[in-house]
């Protein structure tokens, strides 16, 4: 067959998006419907065309497309996976939401999300650093305007405008350093880049000046201290549904470019990018569960938690070379992103449950809102209550099995220290989400009214918040699928 | 041995009752929750009673062992198994759960399926950790059983019943987090093991093992507790509703103690008897200053509080001891503390059922209105003080006994306890009962009810028949209390 064809074939789920995103944007022209129900549904009818595809082009194997552009493994079809799932969830939440408002009530808004969605798996997929740098781009413009899509709210301007400017710095930033690693090694490609620092012929002063250019720019995507300013801010500014998208998916990604670049391009160069990724762990780890404490608003108070998570994540990554050895890292690595996995999965029903209390011209956003939610709805009161303990480590719910796992590859490494502090800081962090359980069950209700949500908000709310438990329970499959998954790509 | 899996049916039975509760239950079906949470309890107490009958007292191994692959990932098993130190723990705690939800029959009124459910939830996750032989799953039962226990203290407690839930909560979240870690370093330093019986067999240098025994210290003391760290406990009792104080004496406070016996004695031997002197200093002012403190205390349910670590105190002090039976009068009474400590706050919630108050200035006379609980109280408070012929006073004696065989001053200091004991129990039960009829409240008061009489009786029995024949709970443990005496005195070091 026709090489060019095997690589269309390799890399089709972005294909199919990308098609049907343009389809779908001609035919919503002709959609009277002011609720765009086709639209929405042919949306996640992509999704899942996607995944079909996904697991069929799955061979198990590294498979490399477009000449070393596009690299299609278990790790990104895992990861994609994970990401269409979230993606389809996130519209299933955000469709009341979307629907009471008529500013977000466009076919824009659904459009945008493939658009985004695409600049996600192309992230996942990238063997090269422009490939990198083009889904980044893809997937930001997207969250940009979806952010500003609330256009008379100056709450939503104002975050768009400060993630568009913070967010074209770090692209500089990430490109600028991918230009010194190009001038470096004389090569874009991701695994050439680690045979030309293996070869030893490259100059490392420069290669070292633009690592801390790229970690910068993946610490902005992450969203790390001293890279998080934007995120408070955005999160607590986006209309609801749009946080949610910008909370939970992006991060898959974000983990997905973190490995192609560090560990499958930079791998040789560990000790210098681990000793930055450990400042910025630290330091998220301490800034994120202490600025969440002071927090009234619960959008901002997940943002500082999404920070906090965010460090976790990264110690997973700093742990996985010890003096040079990389015996750890494949336990280390899969760590992470069984934590990131979890992490999704919290954040994503934690915003659930905000859009499912607010309603139109009511957003739910304040941690007083949910005072005295086991009085309105026991069982959603509980659901809540699950992903606070959960996202606060503690068991039988999946987030402590995150951490779990993070603080085994932390003591593996021998930094005994370093797990101890994250504990601590996780110790902190229990305090606020102890609160919200406690403004639930122990205040008395400021709104008696009853919840309106749709049913199958309420459903797949249920059906996440049991998920929670229920991979708490048995954690065992994802965490090898994690393992699995990485021990095949890298 | 019983094909069935014992151990299994005594965690999941109360937990699946528990949400069975939750489903079905609504706050205008009170009676039906109530009904459905006795029978959950009395089954989940039913299941227990072959661990004793075909219980072999003399097996050092542990028995109705189940283990099966839970996380293979990380070599974590689902893997239970009892002796005779944690068996009579579950009895003990199934025991309770059943008096529990009695106490709550007509008392809880605000959302009883959730009271109820919470309880029994939390009845199976202790028993989980009485007989998880896995350091991790120990650890998430340990955990897990937190969140019952802050919903409980912060939903039906008093008035600042905030305030003491999140304190619970913090304290001995940031005790449990350090065992964590200290777990995690015996995984790896053991090559990938989670299994508690092979950390008691596996060699340790004393560096790792001092650092293992302040880790365990900390996540430990916090529960039994010991002072200085016993701050959360006279916070959590006074706002607790009265079934959150009795699972709290009865049951949370022993959690320590079983773990001491469980993981520091055999997993760290000789920094156990290196830093034995701390445990024993740390004990003797518990025994001793806390005594005092109570009998300063003006609201019972504090007094009774601060009883409890004094009586905790003697709990530590007899495992520090190393000798047969200093720990066997330990483990009496903590099972003795179980029952006693269990009546006490349950007294206690019959006067605050009636008078919605705890503090001894408001009581006086009570003798005059209802004198059969006078009866009953005097009995449990003879108890508490640790008079002969009650459960109070067996552990007790036991454990100055064998301090005694190990230093006469430890055991001289120690047993002025008989005396602090005797003072601010008897004191608060003379301005309680007796005296004038002190208001009209009082002077309101009717006695026990049938159900409130029928708590007593059984508690009242238990309390005088462990008095009377100790026999049955010393003969079960001996055999496994010799058997880690003797593991305990082999230095791991090489």
């Amino acid at each position: 067959m026709n090489p060019y064809v095997l690589d269309l074939i390799t890399a089709s789920p972005e294909v199919l998006v990308l098609l049907m995103g343009c389809l779908i944007l001609l035919f919503d022209l002709c959609v009277k419907d002011p609720s765009r129900t086709a639209t929405f549904v042919l949306t996640q009818l992509t999704f899942i065309g996607a995944a079909v595809l996904t697991l069929f082009t799955s061979t198990g194997e590294v498979v490399y497309a477009f000449n070393g552009l596009y690299v299609d493994d278990l790790m990104g079809d895992l990861l994609k996976l994970v990401l269409y799932l979230t993606v389809i969830v996130t519209l299933f939440y955000a469709r009341p939401y979307v629907l009471q408002r008529p500013d977000l009530r466009r076919g824009e808004f659904y459009l945008l999300v493939l658009f985004a969605t695409l600049g996600m798996m192309v992230m996942i997929s990238a063997n090269h650093l422009l490939t990198i740098y083009l889904g980044i781009e893809l997937l930001s413009l997207s969250v940009y305007a979806l952010v500003a899509m609330n256009r008379d709210s100056v709450a939503s301007t104002e975050a768009a405008m400060k993630y568009f400017v913070l967010g074209a710095l770090a692209s500089g930033l990430l490109l600028y350093g991918m230009s010194m690693v190009y001038g470096a090694t004389g090569t874009l490609t991701i695994p050439e880049i680690s045979d030309a620092l293996v070869s030893n012929a490259s100059n490392p002063t420069v290669l070292i000046f633009g690592l801390v250019f790229l970690v910068s720019g993946i610490a902005f995507k992450l969203g790390v201290v001293p890279f998080h300013m934007w995120v408070p801010d955005v999160y607590q500014g986006s209309p609801t549904a749009i946080t949610m998208l910008i909370g939970g998916a992006p991060k898959l990604a974000a983990f997905a470019i973190t490995m192609r670049l560090l560990v499958s391009g930079l791998l040789l160069l560990a000790p210098d990018w681990q000793g930055m990724l450990l400042i910025l762990a630290v330091l998220s780890l301490a800034i994120g569960n202490l600025a969440a404490i002071p927090q009234t608003n619960i959008k901002r108070m997940l943002a500082y938690s999404t920070i906090s998570h965010m460090g976790f994540v990264l110690l997973g990554i700093v742990v996985g070379v010890v003096g040079g050895d990389a015996r750890f890292a494949l336990n280390a690595y899969s760590s992470s992103m069984f934590y990131v996995v979890a992490y999704v999965m919290m954040s994503v029903a934690a915003f659930g449950v905000i859009i499912l209390l607010s309603r139109a011209g009511f957003e739910a956003d304040r941690i007083d809102d949910f005072k005295g939610l086991n009085k309105r709805s026991p069982w959603f009161a509980a659901v809540m209550m699950m992903i606070m303990f959960s996202m606060a480590g503690v068991p039988f719910f999946v987030g402590f099995f995150a951490k779990f796992s993070i603080l085994q590859a932390v003591v593996a490494s021998g930094q005994i220290g370093l797990a101890i502090y994250a504990v601590l800081m996780s110790l902190i962090g229990a305090f606020y989400y102890l609160r919200i359980v406690k403004i639930m069950y122990f205040d008395e209700p400021l709104d008696e009214s009853p919840i309106t949500a749709p049913t199958d908000l309420r459903v797949l709310l249920s059906i996440n918040g049991v998920a929670i438990a229920l991979f708490g329970l048995f954690p065992q499959t994802i965490m090898s699928l994690c393992a699995f998954s990485l021990l095949r790509s890298l | 041995m019983s094909g069935y899996p014992l151990l299994s049916l005594a965690i999941w039975v109360p937990i699946v009752a528990g949400l069975l509760i939750l489903a079905v239950g609504r706050d205008n079906n009170a009676g039906l929750t109530r009904v459905l949470a006795l029978i959950g309890a009395v089954a989940g107490l039913v299941v227990t009673f072959p661990l004793y009958t075909k219980f072999d007292a003399q097996a050092t191994v542990m028995q109705f062992v189940e283990l099966s692959p839970w996380i293979p990932r990380f070599n974590i098993n689902y893997h239970l198994g009892v002796d005779g130190i944690s068996m009579p723990f579950i009895i003990l705690n199934s025991f309770i759960t059943v008096i529990v939800v009695l106490a709550g029959w007509q008392v809880i009124q605000y959302k009883p399926a959730q009271y109820n459910a919470a309880f029994l939830i939390m009845s199976g996750l202790f028993n989980g950790i009485f007989c998880a032989l896995d350091g991790i799953l120990f650890y998430v039962f340990f955990e897990a059983s937190l969140i019952p226990m802050y919903l409980i203290i912060g939903i039906w407690g008093g008035h600042n019943r905030v305030y003491a839930a999140i304190k619970f909560f913090l304290y001995t979240l940031l005790g449990s987090l350090l065992f964590l870690i200290a777990q995690l370093y015996l995984f790896i330093y053991s090559g990938g093991s989670f299994s508690i019986l092979d950390w008691h067999q596996m060699p340790i240098p004393m560096g790792p093992q001092i650092a293992i025994f302040m880790a365990f210290l900390v996540a430990f003391a916090v529960k039994v507790p010991m002072w200085p760290v016993h701050t959360w406990l006279p916070d959590a009792h006074p706002e607790a509703p009265t079934g959150g104080s009795i699972v709290l004496a009865a049951i949370a406070l022993k959690l320590g103690g079983y773990a001491f016996l469980r993981f520091t004695l055999p997993i760290v031997p000789d920094a156990s008897h290196e830093l034995a002197w701390l445990m024993i200093a740390l004990s003797l002012i518990a025994v001793v200053y806390i005594g005092f403190v109570a009998l300063v205390q003006a609201d019972m349910k504090r007094l009774v509080a601060y009883s409890s670590i004094a009586h905790m105190g003697f709990v530590t002090l007899g495992f520090f001891m190393f000798t047969p039976l200093a720990v066997e009068g330990a483990i009496v009474q903590m099972i003795s503390h179980g029952f006693v400590a269990g009546a006490m706050f349950f007294c206690i919630g019959i006067i605050y059922d009636r008078m919605h108050t705890h503090l001894i200035a408001d009581c006086g006379g009570i003798v005059y209105k209802m004198p059969v609980y006078a009866a009953f109280m005097m009995l449990f408070a003879m108890a508490n003080a640790g008079l002969p012929a009650t459960s109070g006073f067996v552990g007790e004696f036991m454990v100055i006994l064998g301090a005694l065989q190990v230093n006469f001053w430890v055991a001289a200091i120690s047993a002025t306890t008989m005396i602090v004991g005797a003072a601010y129990t008897l004191w608060m039960y003379k301005r309680v009962i007796f005296g004038p009829i002190a208001n009209h409240h009082v002077a309101e008061l009717t006695d026990v009810n049938k159900r409130e009489l029928a708590i007593l009786m059984l508690l009242a029995f238990f309390v005088l028949a462990m008095g009377v024949w100790p026999e049955p709970v010393t003969q079960i443990m001996h055999t496994s209390v010799n058997d880690l005496l003797r593991h305990v005195a082999i230095s791991k070091l090489q």
